[in-house]
């Protein structure tokens, strides 16, 4: 089976007066249905790493490849449609629009991709808001919800344009423990309900261990790839 | 809308007190822009038409415009003459009839025949020299305006007396003369005759309103001591900006000095045209400073946007759309202080030309203003278009934001 997202390789450095080695000789497949977490020690580049999956970073050698399709040569407007269609972005602060409603802020992937009409964008970001409990809140700004609750509008737009890869950097890192549970539980639910793979950085060793499969960076290099537990055990 | 707009309206929306800045800076721009070439064409327009009006468009004068060739310059080419006295001839255009006649057949326009003279003009002790000039009454209202401007007295009046005289109203105020005075006129020649004033006119040129006087031809032919003489042809066209090519011409055919009224005031249109460069550097930098608050804003949403840049750029948003939301933010400003600018230039024009004084040249009571969608349409491109500019830069800036560094930033 070919991998959704496979990294070969690849190496980040920052140039400078003293270049800097993100990430170094990573090679990674995630496959369709998979439930990761990306654990490691703050500045051990396992953010960087995400980022690069993402296509949100270039790495300095190396490919990333995604189904199957090497990305080293696509430009940033070929990337950008990578990340528009083909995968869904959850990050450690919320990140959403703060002048648009939240129904708004799921809507933007949608009219990005203009393969509804306005209109129809922003019915089913409604349903996608009802799905995960914030239907009633729908006309409200960011500012007007919970952190809990903007995480899972954050999850919302990631599944906007209803992509197979969700990439998460420390989505429950800002979130108190009844909202990491539920964002948690959102999350599990992509991938046992929806099919959804899912690759989430975080340092939460609890989560990371109800997860399938631990990917464990240290400076830079990946460390130990283990499974953990079958998304169904865990549930 | 489209989502460009709604993010761009969104974002100008909430920033409303530094948009609204940013928009009446290009309101003060685009109406004071429109306020100025009204003004200026305004005053062009009126001062060119007083200028046509009051002179006939072209004028034949019996001069020759190139000094008589000698033969032996025709036939070498290394010949000069230096020192020559001008032979002596009969002044006045030759056949003047024939020849007005034969231009009549194809100028587009009226011709009539004239006589310049000088002459002094006595009356209560006084002595003003004067231009005076023979007209034929029953075609001159068709190359001037000397009809309408008459305050006493018609063209007419001129048959009422042997000797009859319109004089310039200021002149007959200098000397004290009225309608129905007898005034003296010695020419140049050494003709002396008694006249009669049978009313006065204003051109508005004072000029002309304090040295000129009118009488029939035959009067001024007497003052010249010629009879028959005639040493101007007055020509009006039909379009006065045809008159120069038209005067060419009719010095190509009959071989005497035409001069049309855009060579006679050579000196005056170039300034003109000087007037108008100055004019539109004017109002070109006006809009330029306005720009600047527009780039302002634009800058400073950019600025505040980063974040937002970011995520909208992690989301799959294109360059090209980060940078077009920019743009339609500054366009927006533009835009929108560029149709206010118009309410505010109109409303700015029209106090303007409420404004009542007087110049001691001519007699004009308001300042003359030009209403032309020109200038509305001329000031809106230079605004959209600094707009542009002042959008363009912050919008390239932001396309190229690395969201990766914004995100690391922010976590």
């Amino acid at each position: 089976m070919t991998p959704l997202i496979e990294a070969r390789g690849v190496t980040k450095v920052l140039s400078g007066i003293v270049p800097v080695t993100l990430v170094e000789g990573i090679d990674l497949a995630i496959m369709p249905r998979e439930f990761i977490a990306i654990t490691g020690p703050s500045g051990s580049g396992k953010s960087s790493l995400l980022y690069l999956l993402g296509l949100l970073d270039l790495p300095t050698a190396g490919d990333v490849l995604i189904d199957g399709t090497s990305t080293s040569l696509m430009t940033e407007d070929e990337r950008a449609e990578v990340r528009l269609t083909r995968m869904g972005f959850v990050f450690q602060f919320h990140f959403l629009l703060p002048e648009f409603s939240i129904t708004e802020n799921v809507a933007l992937p949608m009219r990005a991709l203009s393969r509804l009409s306005p209109r129809a964008a922003m019915i089913r970001a409604e349903e996608l808001l009802a799905a995960f409990g914030l239907g009633n809140h729908r006309h409200k700004t960011p500012d007007q919800l919970s952190g809990g609750q903007r995480q899972r509008v954050a999850v919302a737009r990631a599944l906007a344009n209803d992509p197979p890869v969700i990439l998460a950097d420390e989505p429950t890192g800002s979130l108190d423990t009844l909202a990491t549970s539920q964002v948690f539980e959102i999350l599990r639910d992509l991938v046992t309900l929806r099919g959804k793979t899912v690759v989430a950085v975080t340092h939460d060793l609890n989560l990371a261990s109800q997860m399938q499969r631990r990917v464990h960076v240290v400076d830079g290099r990946l460390g130990k790839d283990q499974p953990f537990a079958s998304t169904a055990s865990a549930q | 809308m489209s989502l460009i707009l709604t993010i761009a309206w969104t974002h100008v929306r909430h920033r409303a007190r530094q948009t609204l800045v940013a928009i009446a800076g290009v309101i003060t721009g685009v109406g004071f822009s429109i306020m100025m070439a009204a003004m200026m064409e305004g005053s062009q327009d009126d001062f060119i038409k007083t200028l046509v009006d009051a002179l006939p468009h072209i004028s034949v004068t019996d001069e020759a415009r190139e000094p008589t060739r000698q033969p032996a310059e025709m036939l070498y080419r290394a010949a000069e003459f230096h020192g020559l006295t001008p032979e002596a001839r009969r002044p006045g255009i030759k056949n003047p009839m024939a020849t007005i006649a034969s231009l009549s057949s194809w100028v587009p326009g009226a011709l009539t025949p004239s006589v310049q003279s000088k002459a002094v003009l006595r009356f209560a002790g006084r002595n003003r020299t004067i231009s005076v000039i023979g007209i034929d009454p029953r075609t001159e209202a068709d190359v001037s305006n000397l009809a309408t401007h008459m305050r006493e007295g018609t063209l007419a009046s001129l048959y009422r007396a042997s000797n009859a005289v319109l004089l310039g109203d200021r002149l007959a105020g200098k000397i004290g003369a009225r309608t129905n005075s007898s005034v003296t006129l010695a020419s140049a020649e050494g003709a002396t005759m008694s006249a009669t004033v049978v009313g006065t006119f204003h051109s508005g040129f004072r000029a002309t309103d304090e040295t000129t006087g009118y009488v029939l031809l035959k009067t001024a032919q007497i003052l010249e001591k010629q009879t028959g003489i005639v040493n101007e042809i007055r020509v009006r066209t039909r379009d006065p900006m045809q008159a120069r090519l038209i005067s060419e011409r009719i010095g190509e055919q009959t071989g005497y000095k035409s001069i049309s009224w855009q060579e006679a005031q050579e000196d005056l249109l170039a300034a003109i045209t000087l007037r108008n460069v100055l004019m539109y550097t004017i109002v070109g930098a006006i809009l330029l400073v306005a720009s600047f608050g527009t780039y302002n804003i634009i800058s400073t949403i950019t600025h505040e946007k980063t974040r937002d840049i970011a995520i909208l750029k992690s989301l799959g948003f294109r360059n090209q759309t980060i940078r077009s939301i920019f743009i339609i933010e500054a366009m927006l400003v533009g835009l929108v202080g560029a149709m206010l600018g118009w309410v505010f230039g109109y409303l700015l024009t029209r106090g303007l030309a409420s404004l009542e004084f007087k110049t001691p040249f001519s007699d004009y009571n308001h300042l003359p203003v030009l209403y032309s969608t020109k200038h509305y349409l001329l000031a809106t491109g230079v605004a959209l278009v600094s707009s542009l500019v002042a959008g363009y830069f912050p919008a390239r800036a932001a396309a190229r934001l690395h969201p990766v560094d914004i995100i690391r930033g922010a976590t």
